[in-house]
């Protein structure tokens, strides 16, 4: 690996980053930071990974972080009065600080730092949920959600006797902004909706939804585990209360994530998962809690993780977030005008207008089941994901059993797309 | 020649066998795989202890639909006794081709659902 890889501070030169050429970044030079994107496959083709919505490759300034953190000064945080203690608990505190900053909160206080974005969510139905939602109380949803942003949902108004409603989607999987308008009037407690389609790729308007629901009296939590790593994320500009993201698909390792909520909200709320870490005073009968976040923080953490979580954080913020999405986007445009052009009767799902779309592109092709696709994609070294991608209803609603999905990260090429429109032309011949 | 996708799976896939509603049948169930929505449902009839007619119905993948049509081929006419008695290694020895793991679950659809509709003849299909 002959390109650097240490990430340095967004306002330092970036044209002086070969990664950058006139502003934009060149994702061919980005791929030089994943190792994993150098190796063959067992039947010796390259790796061409689009599967990138389930979970992201790492660039080698994570997996350092892990490492360094494993071999070098591996201890518990908050508790060692030794060297390599303090240096722990200050590079956990530090991405801490990383990752505030990656999506502009306030007050790193305000970050709590979770397994994944559906450990985020079910914190905040549990912890807030009970206390805040009761019998006859609404909670609105979205079509398109994620099962990660709907079960918890289903159990918590199971338990406390509340209703679901659902914003419906149009059939090319836009939100029904009209329908929401209506919903609202029923004075919900909570809305809760995805920012990014992790199936459609559909980039939702958070920020007038949040002051919609705002203005309607009700909370706003946002699933941002498809956004985090394809579109800038202002928190304090969208406006929202809670935003809930995992680390593994921007770029960091798997068990790290966040959960943002505004500091009266973590305060006002009963603490979730309790035991050592999350306390102040502990007595035999009775305990008091410790501040936030800590409090939400029960238990040792995945400390490696975290801190390679804080590593992914700054990666982006060094390619500039706003590249990013701008490199996806003119990705997905090049995308799906390729699929159009080459196979002209694919089944294409989803807004067309790459400008409210992230890179996720789920297709069918015309009698041949997604399992069968992947399969054969997989033997030209081309990972795609088969499936219901956790959104059946979702699936339902657009009447499809299952659907093969190709998706970006910052590492995607034109070549990947390439690869993908010959792959599919394999299957069909395949299958013809 | 492809390891997987061999002429007689596609053959197998494209024209399935016994593939269509059996009228008379007196045993049934739905067998879904909630990870890749393929979805089988098998109809028996079943008469003087053997299986007299076979139907299935459903979409699903290619591995899913062959070994539902090669099971269903091979079940007619068997003792129900003998059908309740096959194992994954008879459906995997039926299909003859090598499945990896993630796949086992296409493969095996239809014997489960075959051995579902026997033993709980008369319920309504899509319990899962």
């Amino acid at each position: 690996m002959t390109v650097e890889t240490t990430t340095r501070p967004h306002s330092e030169a970036p044209d002086a980053d070969p990664r950058i050429r006139d502003g934009r970044l060149v994702p061919e030079v980005v791929r030089e930071d994943f190792p994993i994107l150098h190796t063959k496959t067992s039947k010796g083709k390259p790796l061409v990974y689009l599967d990138s919505a389930s979970s992201s490759q790492k660039p080698q300034v994570v997996i350092d972080a892990v490492d360094t953190f494993n071999s070098t000064y591996n201890a518990n945080v908050h508790r060692g009065i030794y060297e390599i203690g303090e240096r722990a608990t200050a590079a956990y505190e530090a991405a801490r600080d990383s990752v505030a900053r990656f999506i502009n909160a306030p007050d790193s206080h305000e970050i709590v730092f979770v397994r994944n974005a559906t450990e985020a969510i079910n914190l905040v139905a549990y912890s807030w949920g009970r206390k805040n939602i009761h019998r006859g109380d609404q909670i609105v949803l979205t079509e398109m959600e994620h099962h990660a942003n709907l079960v918890p949902w289903q159990l918590l108004v199971q338990e406390q006797d509340g209703d679901l409603e659902f914003i419906p989607i149009t059939d090319d999987g836009v939100l029904r902004q009209d329908v929401y308008e209506v919903l609202l009037r029923l004075k919900p407690k909570l809305v809760a909706f995805t920012h990014v389609s992790n199936t459609l790729g559909t980039i939702n308007p958070v920020a007038e939804m949040t002051a919609m629901a705002h203005a309607a009296g009700a909370l706003v939590l946002i699933d941002g585990a498809q956004a985090v790593p394809h579109v800038p994320v202002d928190v304090q500009a969208i406006g929202a209360d809670f935003y809930a993201f995992s680390g593994h698909k921007m770029l960091g390792p798997t068990g790290s994530g966040a959960l943002w909520a505004r500091r009266e909200l973590l305060e006002a709320m009963p603490p979730f998962l309790a035991g050592g870490e999350m306390i102040r005073e502990v007595h035999l009968r009775r305990s008091t809690w410790n501040s936030i976040p800590w409090k939400f923080e029960a238990g040792t953490p995945d400390i490696a993780a975290e801190i390679g979580l804080g590593a992914a954080a700054e990666y982006l913020l060094a390619l500039g977030m706003g590249r990013v999405r701008e490199h996806e986007q003119e990705l997905l445009t090049y995308a799906l005008v390729a699929l159009q052009r080459e196979h002209p009767d694919l089944d294409l799902y989803g807004p067309m207008d790459a400008g409210i779309r992230s890179g996720v592109i789920p297709f069918n092709v015309r009698g041949v089941h997604p399992h069968d696709v992947a399969q054969v994609l997989d033997r030209e070294g081309i990972a795609v994901r088969a499936g219901h991608h956790c959104t059946m209803p979702l699936h339902e609603r657009l009447d499809l059993a299952a659907t093969a999905r190709a998706s970006f990260n910052v590492y995607t090429t034109r070549a990947d797309v390439d690869a993908l429109v010959a792959g599919i032309g394999e299957v069909k011949r395949l299958f013809a | 020649m492809d390891d997987l996708y061999r002429d007689y799976i596609l053959e197998h896939y494209r024209r399935p066998h016994n593939f269509g509603v059996l009228d008379d049948a007196n045993a049934q169930f739905e067998g879904a795989n909630p990870l890749c929505g393929d979805r089988i449902t098998m109809q028996l009839r079943v008469s003087g202890g053997k299986i007299a007619g076979v139907g299935f119905t459903g979409r699903g993948c290619a591995i899913s639909q062959a070994s539902a049509s090669l099971l269903t081929d091979e079940i007619k006419g068997k003792a129900v006794d003998e059908a309740e008695h096959m194992t994954s290694a008879d459906v995997l020895d039926m299909l003859g081709i090598e499945i990896s793991p993630a796949r086992l679950k296409c493969a095996l659809l239809s014997l489960e659902t075959m051995q579902h509709a026997l033993t709980e003849d008369h319920t309504p299909a899509g319990h899962q």
